[in-house]
């Protein structure tokens, strides 16, 4: 079956979608996301979706899901690369998608989520100290 | 078959010479077209018309026959419409023929009314048709001109301009329609990627009023770009709008908002981790160390992160 690769990069996990998205593969990547952050305990996932060029209302839903999952999971997400085009058109469909954090490349993303990762853990840092 | 056939071939060479005088009479445009391309014009219709008469029916321009007529005529009428010619003078060119014409039936017909009626009712019918397509295929032709310039302006009047490293800005001026706010949209979610930039200033200065419905579409633009990992930054906000977003109930509270341009781009150089200082605390500083460079009497220093 198709799937879309999640890779690990020591704390983080970093999906690629390089494929048009249908609902199986983004039901079938939502379930294997969820399952790496909770097998790796990861806190950071960086969402690539700057090869994505068609976007419906569902798979707009599923990436503001897959985020708020993985806050739950204790992981920050960072969606980067999205294109003009997508953007109109979730704009369009009324997805604003807030809460969700994005960035405009890997590069950026990247740097976003070690800044959100790092501000969580110097207050555990702390607790640590105060203990 | 029409004996109007006959009389336009018989009599091509005087008819085209008196159809020349006519339209010479009614309509001097020698800054616009010389007698020389007006004769050229007139002959290659006049010859196009012969033929289509010969071979079809003359008071159906609509059939098959005639569609060498039409094409020229709607060239002649574009190109026409192109070059400024006035819709008068445009539908003189054909309307001229008609004297000419008559003429020649007077001549050919001389005392047989009957027949001389009903060929001039034939004639007259042809050329209030050909004129009446003329006129047709001028107003199209303006009308794409009106299109096309419309379009233009479009394009030029949302310029996106970059106004430093990862800054770029939108002055919007006039009225915000949602063909506009498409363009805006594009074009500035496009410079995004384009430039890298992580902040976006709209400026409104030169936006006459703001509705509810141009609130929505400087929302969504704004939305877009958030999407795609840009921050923007409303600016010129003047006070009569400030007003009219608040009476409306727009919620902006999600928004930067700035009065002016420059409140906006010291925001945005202080996001991206920049300020703008005065060039003598430069001479003073410059001691120690600090990596900077003076540009016209400012001068940006990345600041240090802590």
């Amino acid at each position: 079956m198709e799937r879309i690769p999640i890779l690990r990069m020591g704390d983080f996990l970093l999906v690629t979608i390089q494929v048009d998205m249908h609902d199986q593969l983004a039901m079938t990547l939502q379930d294997d996301l969820t399952n790496a952050i909770a097998k790796h305990s990861s806190h950071g996932v960086l969402i690539d979706i700057s090869s994505l060029e068609i976007v419906d209302s569902f798979i707009g839903r599923m990436l503001a899901n897959i985020s708020g999952m993985a806050r739950i999971l204790d992981a920050q997400t960072v969606l980067v690369g999205m294109q003009p085009a997508v953007a109109i058109t979730l704009v369009e469909l009324g997805m604003s998608m807030p809460g969700v954090r994005t960035a405009l490349n890997v590069e950026a993303g990247m740097e976003l989520l070690r800044e959100l990762v790092s501000a969580t853990r110097v207050e555990m840092g702390d607790e640590d100290s105060e203990v | 078959m029409s004996k109007i056939a006959d009389i336009l071939q018989k009599n091509e060479s005087e008819l085209l010479t008196d159809w020349m005088k006519e339209q010479l009479a009614a309509v001097r445009r020698r800054d616009l077209m010389n007698d020389t391309d007006l004769r050229t014009q007139s002959t290659e219709l006049l010859r196009e018309i012969t033929q289509a008469a010969r071979n079809g029916n003359v008071t159906d321009i609509g059939s098959p026959e005639w569609t060498g007529v039409r094409e020229r005529l709607s060239e002649i009428s574009r190109s026409r419409a192109k070059q400024g010619f006035s819709p008068e003078e445009t539908a003189t060119f054909v309307f001229s023929l008609k004297q000419p014409l008559f003429r020649r039936l007077r001549a050919e017909f001389g005392k047989d009314a009957d027949a001389l009626f009903s060929e001039t009712w034939n004639a007259t019918i042809l050329i209030d048709k050909l004129g009446l397509m003329t006129f047709a295929a001028f107003v199209t032709a303006k009308e794409q001109i009106i299109a096309h310039q419309a379009e233009e302006m479009l394009e030029l009047s949302t310029p996106v301009v970059k106004l430093w490293q990862g800054i770029v800005a939108v002055p919007l001026i006039g009225t915000l329609d949602s063909n506009r706010t498409q363009v805006v949209m594009e074009s500035l979610l496009g410079t995004i990627v384009n430039t890298n930039s992580k902040i976006a200033i709209i400026d409104i200065t030169g936006v006459p009023a703001v509705d509810t419905l141009v609130a929505q579409h400087l929302l969504k633009t704004i939305t877009a770009a958030k999407l795609m990992g840009a921050e923007c930054i409303l600016s010129g906000i003047r006070p009569q709008i400030a007003q009219t977003i608040v009476h409306l109930g727009i919620n902006l509270t999600d928004i930067i908002t700035k009065a002016t341009m420059a409140d906006a781009l010291a925001i945005a150089l202080q996001k991206t981790g920049r300020a703008v200082v005065r060039v003598e605390k430069v001479a003073a500083k410059a001691g120690e160390g600090n990596q900077k460079e003076a540009v016209n009497g400012i001068e940006t220093a990345e600041r240090k992160r802590a």
